[in-house]
C-alpha cells in the first residue's frame, strides 16, 4: 500500500469522526456547503454561532497543525484566476441547489444509505471527471 | 456545549482534510483524471470517513442528540432535477479547480490569493443559488 493512501485513510477516519461528533452531539449533519451556505444567504440566523464555531475549527486546526506536521502540503491551486472564479461560482451554485457537497451528500449521505446522497455523489464525480478530462486531455486548457 | 461540539467537530474535519491530502488540488484532480496518472487516494479518504459515520447513524435510532435536540429526519427518497443539475454544476467546478467547500475553507491559511478568490466566488455562487434554483424550477414547469 502506498503511504499516501494510508494517510488518506487516517485523515478520512478523522473526517468521519468529525461528522459523528456533529451528529451525535448537536444532532446535525456535517455538510460544509450547508454550514457555510446558511451563513451566506442568511437562512440560518438561529444557528449562526454554531456554524461560525464549526468554521473556526475547520480553518483553525489546519492553521495550527500544518506548520507542525506537514509544512510541505500546498493547495497547488491554479494561478489562472478566471478558472478559479468560474470554479468557485459553479461549486457555490451547484452545492446549494443540490443541497449538499462531498461531506454532506458524500460522507454523511452514503453512510446512511441515502439514495439522494449516492445519486449526487455519482453525478458530481462523473461531471468532475468529464470536465477535467475534456479540459486537460482534449482541449489542453488546464 | 453546542458551540464547543461544533468547534471540536470542525477541528477534526480540518485535521482530517489536512492529513488526508485533500487540501491539495492535485490529489483531488488526480482522482478525477482517469486518463492521466490516476490517484486513488480520495477513495481511501471517502471510505475512511464513511466508517465512523456508519456507526454514528446506527447510534441515532430511538435517541436524542447529546444537547437534547432531535436527530435529522430520515433522508428524503426522491431524486429530483435540483439534485442532479446541482451536482453536475458542482462537479464541473470541482473538476476545474480541484476544490470543494470543506477543503476550500480548510486550506485558507496556506497562503496565496487563489484560495480567497475561490472562497469569495463560491460565496457569490451560494448567494445566487436561490435565484438560479427558482429559474430551474420554472424551466421544468414550462417544459
Amino acid at each position: 500500500m502506498n503511504i499516501e493512501w494510508i494517510w488518506g485513510l487516517c485523515g478520512g477516519l478523522l473526517i468521519g469522526l468529525g461528522g459523528a461528533v456533529y451528529l451525535l452531539g448537536n444532532g446535525r449533519i456535517m455538510g460544509a456547503s450547508g454550514i457555510l451556505g446558511g451563513l451566506v444567504d442568511g437562512s440560518a440566523r438561529d444557528t449562526l454561532a454554531e456554524r461560525l464555531a464549526f468554521i473556526a475549527g475547520l480553518i483553525g486546526m489546519p492553521l495550527l497543525l500544518r506548520p507542525l506536521i506537514a509544512p510541505e502540503i500546498q493547495t497547488h491551486l491554479t494561478n489562472n484566476l478566471g478558472i478559479v472564479i468560474l470554479a468557485g461560482i459553479l461549486v457555490g451554485i451547484g452545492t446549494r441547489i443540490a443541497n449538499g457537497c462531498t461531506s454532506g451528500h458524500g460522507v454523511c449521505g452514503i453512510s446512511r444509505f441515502s439514495l439522494r446522497g449516492i445519486v449526487a455523489t455519482v453525478f458530481y464525480i462523473l461531471a468532475g471527471g468529464v470536465t477535467l478530462v475534456l479540459l486537460r486531455h482534449v482541449w489542453g486548457l488546464i | 456545549m453546542r458551540l464547543f461540539i461544533a468547534l471540536f467537530s470542525g477541528s477534526l474535519f480540518g485535521a482530517g482534510l489536512l492529513i488526508s491530502g485533500m487540501t491539495d488540488t492535485t490529489k483531488v484532480q488526480g482522482w478525477l483524471d482517469v486518463f492521466g496518472n490516476w490517484d486513488p487516494t480520495l477513495a481511501f479518504v471517502m471510505g475512511g470517513a464513511i466508517l465512523p459515520m456508519l456507526v454514528a447513524w446506527r447510534l441515532t435510532t430511538g435517541r436524542k442528540a447529546l444537547i437534547g435536540s432531535d436527530y435529522p429526519p430520515p433522508a428524503k427518497p426522491e431524486v429530483d432535477r435540483r439534485l442532479v443539475v446541482g451536482s453536475v454544476l458542482f462537479g464541473m467546478g470541482w473538476g476545474l479547480a480541484g476544490l470543494c467547500p470543506g477543503p476550500a475553507m480548510a486550506s485558507l491559511s496556506y497562503g496565496g490569493m487563489g484560495g480567497l478568490v475561490f472562497l469569495a466566488a463560491m460565496a457569490a455562487g451560494m448567494f445566487m443559488a436561490p435565484t438560479v434554483g427558482a429559474q430551474l424550477d420554472r424551466a421544468a414547469n414550462a417544459a
